[in-house]
């Protein structure tokens, strides 16, 4: 019941990515999954998959697919110029791609990111209980790795949930995040205290809080190294490796602080300023290297509220287009 | 916010979704043993909405889903995990576990042996004797896959890590640093000393459970020379 997806060309990076590989952080296991959760889940509910199910992250320069079969689809997050048989498509809503339908990408308009969602999902075993590529330890998602020409990718047979042909950017601003690719602009992100923020004097904090970071061109899925004012630290007191998240932005000696991203470590040993709060993690997915960001300091109730919202946000959407939970 | 000047246990956020629970300030063995104590507590009597729980030398982090855990999730957390926190713990140790791991020292495959052994005053078959008569006991799996932090190295061998790190270990490598042991299960960059290496595979993606080595095991070496080696790499392959 399955059917193929053949790529002409695999585009830079493009991997198969869920909600991460929970449960294995106390092996040492990274949770990686999608950069941009946002975007992955919007895309997953506007073809009727559950909220887990892979969808194809796809970086600044997209990939050529060719659906052997009539496919329902939907594209989320950057604009990177979708195109079917040619023509410009909308993103941010289900789209029908017809039996030997080629999907191309073409310039980067917004965003850095894209998420391709195919309905029934990409039909990978998940390993260690997720569909993720970790492409340091070669394996998840599609053999381990990032797409490269030639490979056939299988969507799964399984019927998911049929949606209706709506766009939901009517009623949901889905791609509020997407930062703008002005190189003058700067993204305000914000983040709350971290364990360490007492670490820095008064007027490092206020550096770290009305600075703009440029983000470095070594960042990646791990993490972003960002160029700005350094921080300095109170004290140089060899600190005792502890947890890390998504988003925590961490100041090694040099100053330099870096954002933990989805293929973060476990846990480090280096400083907490601050944590990137969760419904912004998906605005720093979408900077590029050279575009600059601020970060505001929020509280940690704040963050959890604006966190509930958009689980709200997702949950009406969802009721919306009738797929279930 | 800084935990610092608090009393133990500390309890701090690591960002939204994830609560960090302190419960010291130095690495060493009575704390490792409150950590898996309340890892296991955990273990027990979970949480629902907690979906990681991750011990490292004096903290165990909970990463949760505050949507499934009311309106107030931190604060909701963090009552259910003070309630788990002030039942006494177990006062007997839970019997750990104890893995064999063979080990080939010196020579190519262990290039730091000697370097080791002048450093510290003493002769490669010292610093082989003292590293299999240590008490070794993970504290803590990460940096990679599978990669143990192993406490109990006799104060002899401490050794600061290389000035600078190299870029590529061969996995398998053991390396010693300070107070502790390692093992590097993927073929990844690093500054530790080392002095040997394993044939037996520390992280199988595939294998339940994936990692040889579990937080709390207690580790014996057991040397092998390196024709011995080379038949259990192959095998293994």
């Amino acid at each position: 019941m399955s059917h193929n997806i053949q790529v002409i060309k695999p585009g830079v990076q493009s991997q198969l990515q869920d909600l991460g590989r929970f449960g294995f952080q106390d092996l040492g296991v990274p949770v990686c999954g999608a950069m941009d959760e946002w975007s992955h889940r919007v895309a997953n509910l506007l073809v009727g998959n559950a909220r887990d199910e892979a969808t194809l992250e796809m970086v600044l320069m997209g990939p050529s697919l060719v659906f052997e079969s009539a496919t329902r689809v939907a594209v989320c997050g950057a604009d990177l110029s979708p195109r079917l048989n040619g023509e410009p498509v909308p993103m941010q809503r289900p789209l029908d791609v017809p039996a030997g339908g080629q999907l191309d990408f073409g310039r980067r308009v917004s965003g850095l990111r894209a998420y391709l969602a195919v309905r029934g999902g990409f039909d990978v075993a998940p390993v260690m209980g997720s569909r993720s590529t970790y492409v340091r330890g070669g394996f998840g998602g599609f053999e381990g790795r990032a797409l490269r020409k030639g490979d056939v990718l299988r969507v799964a047979g399984v019927q998911a949930a049929p949606v209706p042909l709506v766009d939901v950017g009517v009623a949901v601003d889905v791609a509020h995040h997407l930062p703008s690719n002005d190189p003058a602009a700067v993204a305000v992100v914000r983040v709350i205290a971290g364990e360490h923020w007492a670490h820095f004097s008064a007027e490092t904090q206020a550096v770290f809080t009305t600075a703009s970071y440029k983000i470095n061109a070594q960042s990646d899925r791990m993490g972003y190294r960002l160029d700005g004012p350094a921080l300095v630290r109170l004290d140089a007191v060899e600190l005792i490796s502890e947890a890390m998240g998504f988003g925590t932005i961490q100041v090694p000696s040099d100053g330099q602080p870096i954002v933990l991203m989805a293929e973060r470590h476990s846990a480090g040993g280096y400083p907490k300023i601050a944590h990137v709060i969760s419904v912004d993690q998906p605005v720093l997915a979408q900077l590029a290297p050279q575009q600059q960001v601020r970060f505001e300091l929020v509280t940690l109730q704040a963050a959890q509220t604006w966190y509930l919202q958009r689980e709200k946000t997702l949950a009406q959407l969802r009721q919306t287009l009738g797929v279930p939970a | 916010m800084s935990g610092q000047g608090q009393p133990f246990p500390r309890i701090d956020a690591v960002g939204d979704r994830c609560l960090l629970v302190g419960l010291g300030d130095t690495v060493d063995p009575v704390t490792s043993q409150r950590v898996f104590a309340f890892v296991r507590r955990l273990k027990a009597q979970p949480i629902a909405g907690v979906r990681d729980v991750v011990p490292a030398f004096t903290t165990v982090a909970l990463h949760y889903q505050p949507e499934l855990l009311g309106n107030a999730p931190f604060e909701a957390l963090r009552a259910a995990v003070l309630e788990r926190l002030h039942q006494p713990f177990e006062a007997t140790q839970q019997a750990a576990q104890t893995i064999d791991v063979p080990i080939c020292y010196g020579g190519e495959l262990g290039p730091d042996l000697d370097d080791t052994a002048a450093q510290r005053g003493l002769t490669p078959e010292q610093v082989i004797a003292l590293h299999l008569q240590s008490a070794h006991r993970v504290y803590m799996l990460g940096f990679s896959p599978g990669f143990p932090f192993i406490g109990g190295l006799d104060p002899a061998l401490a050794m600061p890590r290389r000035a600078s790190p190299r870029t590529r270990i061969p996995p398998g490598s053991v390396g010693i640093a300070r107070d502790q042991t390692c093992i590097y299960p993927l073929e990844t960059p690093g500054g530790w000393n080392l002095i040997g290496r394993t044939p037996v595979r520390l992280f199988n993606p595939q294998a339940n459970p994936p990692c040889l080595l579990a937080p709390g095991d207690r580790v014996r070496f057991v040397r092998i020379d390196e024709p011995t080696y080379l038949a259990m790499l192959e095998e293994r392959s």
